[in-house]
């Protein structure tokens, strides 16, 4: 393994396993429904109500097989789905109870996976011939492969990166997910046969058209890219941060290493906000304050997040833009306008804002973390030559397949309105993967 | 405040809860602490030539999350010799002079010993006598427990020595290992007993380690089958009190026994004919405090109806329980399954159930939560409304289709028209 695991307490894992007992008397709240509504809310379709049965009847093997045959993240998944918008949202037991902790549940069959040496997973009764390639070793790759390997096909996986996962490995935050989890993911695709080519970037070492005419076909799961700037002064000055290359420095060097300071500024209130600023107060900061140029009502959160933020002691400062980062040599201040929606409705998140006159105020800060989303692989498109649409590449909505014959894009990439989330990059490579088998079965 | 004390069969009890012969009643220690406790009577841990035991001795079957609720024994009776019992039942009865004070003897089949013993044990102020004919396991093998109560010879020969020489009254407790306990509690009628209680152990072998493959409970290695009580024998319990208490030749007081854990099983056990009741394995599993439920339970039940004395009750619903025969048949009465969709939570459990498991008359309805009855194609077996998680989500609406006609009747009214 090429990266280094840093355990330390302030980034342990926050919600605990169930014990033996506590899942034995979830599992048994389930009421084992047919054609469930818990299973059509999940975007990778896991036979919730026949896993959480196998736990019920101490059978811990097949209840992860289950999971892992439809989901191969299901690990990942188990800790950091939102589950009450997917799963224990679609539930029956919020009507007459609260839902059945599946994602709980899920982690206590998973674990046992990864900790008892348990059987691989086993082919999948159809069988493919040819060469897929996987550009992105992240959710979405990994979904892909996973079919791909089972269904007999020869797999590689090309990342930039020195070890898979995506974000998984590198932009979940260790107190939600311990890295050694995603790793062992990654274990099982190779234990599949996928061939994983780290540290290869398509487009730099090695060329699209080459990639592109050794493989019978190519899927591009790259995900998203850097945190864009906030495009204001002062914008270079040491202790400016991007969101994601602080969660990867926390898991990927000692934190002690990592020095944010005493006051410390989250630009942006969505999920990423929410992390950067939590590890800004497991890093030791003492003031962590979130800016957001709308109200609470449109911040992108989840609320399970934002309750989570505030627990930790996060300052949420609705209505702010950041304007000027003021310092000489590093971060000194932060200067800010308040705004206010000049047209439409104060909770919806498109409405036009409009800066209040003479609102101008300044905050003394250590730290700047950029959270504002992340940028779309606008290059890569061009250099494969397939077809956007208001920046975001252009796919069949059945077979992810781009305007490009044999080239299909899964996963972050696709930059799709609403939440991304690991489950649904999984659920795209599936589907992804059986396209191509569809496809390739009929040409090979 | 309801009246609650019963006068059963002469023995007199502040309440009708009877702590069951067992090992809850195996000492004079224990005795005195559960009518501390509120018990009204206990039948003492039968009595007879002391035995030697094994171990391990119980085992149970849990379900859900729900401990226990069936348990199996392969204790004997008592391994306390005959003067040690008989001292403390003495000394507990001068303690406790308004509780009911049971002795349950098991003795070989020779009327010599047996009228010693009723000597004896009236000489200890004890209130009654239970003859116990129900142990399926260990005492079977020697000629005692369920084999006299399988036999009507026998118990009613057994009874017969024990009442001959009694002047207290003698309870004969019976077993459920027969095919019709009637048999066996005519006898004990005709050998003058003066009451019946049931049900004891029901034989069984509680199941098997699949690890180790060895039996549960197993003793160095080997089970053996052994007494099986606790909640989920209660529907046998029930029947066969009915059927007692139904039995026009058997018109001595009945106590109920198997099952019982709550004051809703007591009034079941009351309604079907029981006079009094006799708990074990709840009160092994929770201890004596659990009288106190069942006190307020039952009092503040008998209160919400004002009924002012517990006996009252008894045998209120038992006339309803007969045969099959005298059931409408369904073409003259039915009820049909009817879902309330405002309390349905789209669980889906009734289709399955009635698709696979009855008679395909639910559908599903594409894009809507409920599923719907196809009203006429019911047959009203009740399933859905049972596997609806939902507390009455599924209505069984009853329809009356005008005949009135059982199968007697049918039978009656076809043999008459040829
Ligand atoms: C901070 C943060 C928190 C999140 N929290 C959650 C959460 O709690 N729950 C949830 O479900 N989702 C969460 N998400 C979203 C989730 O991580 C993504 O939806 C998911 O990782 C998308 O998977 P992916 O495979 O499409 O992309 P990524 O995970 O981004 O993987 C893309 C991979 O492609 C590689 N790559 C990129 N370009 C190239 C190239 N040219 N050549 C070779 N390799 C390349 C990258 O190195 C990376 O490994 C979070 C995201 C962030 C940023
Ligand atoms: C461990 C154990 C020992 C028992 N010993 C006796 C006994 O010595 N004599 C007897 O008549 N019944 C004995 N029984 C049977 C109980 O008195 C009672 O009839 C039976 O358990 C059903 O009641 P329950 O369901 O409330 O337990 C015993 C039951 C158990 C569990
Ligand atoms: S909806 Fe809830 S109760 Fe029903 S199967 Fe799914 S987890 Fe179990
Ligand atoms: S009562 Fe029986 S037959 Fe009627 S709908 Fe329910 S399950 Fe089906
Ligand atoms: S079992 Fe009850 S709750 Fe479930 S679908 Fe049927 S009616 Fe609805």
């Amino acid at each position: 393994m090429a990266i280094e695991l840093h355990q330390d307490s302030r980034f342990q894992e926050v919600v605990p396993p169930l014990s033996p007992k506590e899942a034995m008397e979830e599992a048994n709240r389930c009421y084992y429904c047919y054609d469930a509504p818990c299973i059509k809310a999940c975007p990778t379709g896991i036979d919730i109500p026949v896993f959480i049965r196998q736990i019920a009847t101490g059978d811990l093997e097949a209840s992860a097989r289950t999971i892992l045959d439809a989901n191969i993240l299901g690990a990942t998944c188990a800790r950091i789905c939102p589950t009450e918008a997917l799963c224990e949202g679609g539930c029956v037991r919020n009507e007459d109870s609260r839902p059945v902790s599946i994602g709980r549940l899920q982690r206590v069959a998973t674990d046992h996976a990864r900790t008892a040496n348990v059987p691989d997973l086993p082919p999948l009764p159809v069988r493919g011939r040819g060469r897929v390639s996987v550009v992105g070793a992240g959710p979405a790759g990994l979904g892909a492969a996973a079919v791909l390997c089972r269904m007999g096909y020869h797999v590689d996986i090309y990342d930039e990166k020195d070890e898979g996962g995506g974000l998984d490995t590198f932009g979940i935050v260790s107190y939600r997910e311990p890295i050694a989890v995603s790793l062992w993911e990654v274990s099982l695709v190779k234990k599949m046969g996928a061939t994983f080519h780290f540290g290869v970037r398509i487009g730099r070492d090695l060329e699209w058209t080459q990639l592109r005419s050794q493989s019978d076909a190519v899927i591009v799961a790259v995900g998203l890219g850097r945190v864009p700037r906030l495009e204001i002064p002062g914008e270079d000055l040491p202790g400016v941060w991007d969101a994601l290359d602080l969660v990867e420095a926390t898991k990927t060097q000692p934190l002690d290493d990592i020095s944010l300071g005493k006051r410390v500024v989250v630009v942006g209130a969505g999920n990423t906000a929410v992390d950067a600023a939590t590890c800004a107060n497991r890093l030791g900061a003492e003031e962590v304050t979130v800016l957001y140029r709308r109200g609470q009502d449109a911040m992108p959160a989840y609320q399970y997040e934002y309750v989570f933020a505030k627990q930790d002691g996060v300052i949420y400062r609705w209505w702010t833009v950041p304007v000027e980062i003021l310092g000489h040599g590093r971060v000194e201040a932060l200067r800010c306008l308040r705004t206010r929606a000049a047209e439409g409705k104060e909770t919806d998140r498109r409405a036009t804002l409009e800066v209040i006159p003479d609102s101008e105020f300044i905050m003394p800060v250590d730290a700047v973390i950029r959270a504002i989303g992340q940028e779309k692989p606008l290059n890569l498109w061009e250099a494969i030559g397939a077809q956007t649409q208001n920046n975001r590449v252009v796919v069949d909505p059945e077979t992810f397949e781009t305007s490009v014959r044999g080239v299909y894009a899964i996963g972050d990439c696709l930059a799709k309105p609403g939440e991304a989330t690991v489950v649904g990059a999984v659920a795209d490579g599936k589907q992804a993967a059986w396209a191509i088998h569809r496809q390739l079965a009929k040409v090979v | 405040m309801a009246d609650l004390s019963v006068n059963f069969a002469g023995i007199k009890s502040p309440n009708p809860f009877w702590l069951a012969s067992g090992p809850l009643t195996n000492t004079g220690y224990q005795v005195s602490k559960a009518f501390d406790e509120g018990w009204g009577g206990a039948v003492w841990k039968t009595v007879g030539e002391p035995v030697i035991n094994v171990s391990s001795r119980l085992a149970s079957i849990d379900y859900g999350e729900r401990r226990m609720m069936g348990l199996n024994n392969i204790e004997l009776i008592s391994d306390r010799s005959v003067e040690d019992n008989l001292k403390e039942i003495a000394e507990v009865k001068r303690r406790f002079p308004h509780h009911a004070v049971i002795v349950s003897m098991m003795f070989e089949s020779n009327p010599k010993l047996w009228a010693d013993m009723v000597k004896q044990v009236e000489d200890t102020g004890a209130d009654g006598i239970e003859l116990n004919f129900g142990c399926p396991h260990g005492m079977s093998e020697r000629g005692m427990g369920s084999v006299i109560g399988q036999v009507p010879e026998y118990a009613e020969q057994i009874t017969r020595y024990a009442t001959e020489g009694s002047s207290i009254p003698v309870i004969v407790k019976l077993t459920p290992n027969v095919t019709d306990v009637r048999m066996p509690g005519r006898a004990a009628v005709a050998g003058g007993a003066n009451a019946l209680s049931l049900i004891n152990t029901i034989n069984s072998v509680m199941g098997v380690d699949i690890d180790s493959w060895m039996p549960i409970p197993q003793v160095d290695g080997r089970g053996s089958h052994g007494g099986y009580c606790g909640p989920a024998v209660k529907p046998i319990a029930l029947h066969m009190v009915s059927s007692l208490y139904n039995d026009r030749r058997i018109r001595v007081p009945i106590c109920g026994i198997g099952g019982i854990e709550t004051w809703r099983d007591v009034v079941e056990f009351m309604l079907l004919g029981s006079q009094a009741v006799q708990v074990c394995t709840a009160a092994m599993h929770y201890g004596f405090r659990m009288v106190r439920e069942l006190t307020e339970g039952l009092n503040d039940y008998l209160n919400r109806r004002g009924i002012a004395q517990v006996s009252q009750i008894v045998g209120g619903a038992a006339n309803r329980v007969g045969d099959w025969n005298d059931l409408r048949l369904s073409y003259s009465f039915q009820v049909v399954a009817k879902i309330h969709e405002e309390k349905c939570i789209g669980c889906n459990l009734c289709y399955i159930a009635c698709e696979d498991g009855a008679h395909q008359c639910i559908d599903r309805i594409p894009g809507q939560k409920n599923p719907v009855v196809r009203a006429e194609d019911c047959v009203g077996c009740n399933l859905c409304s049972l596997v609806c998680p939902v507390p009455d989500c599924i209505e069984m609406l009853p329809v009356d289709h005008g005949v009135s006609e059982t199968w007697r009747q049918r039978q009656e009214r076809l043999s008459s028209l040829s």
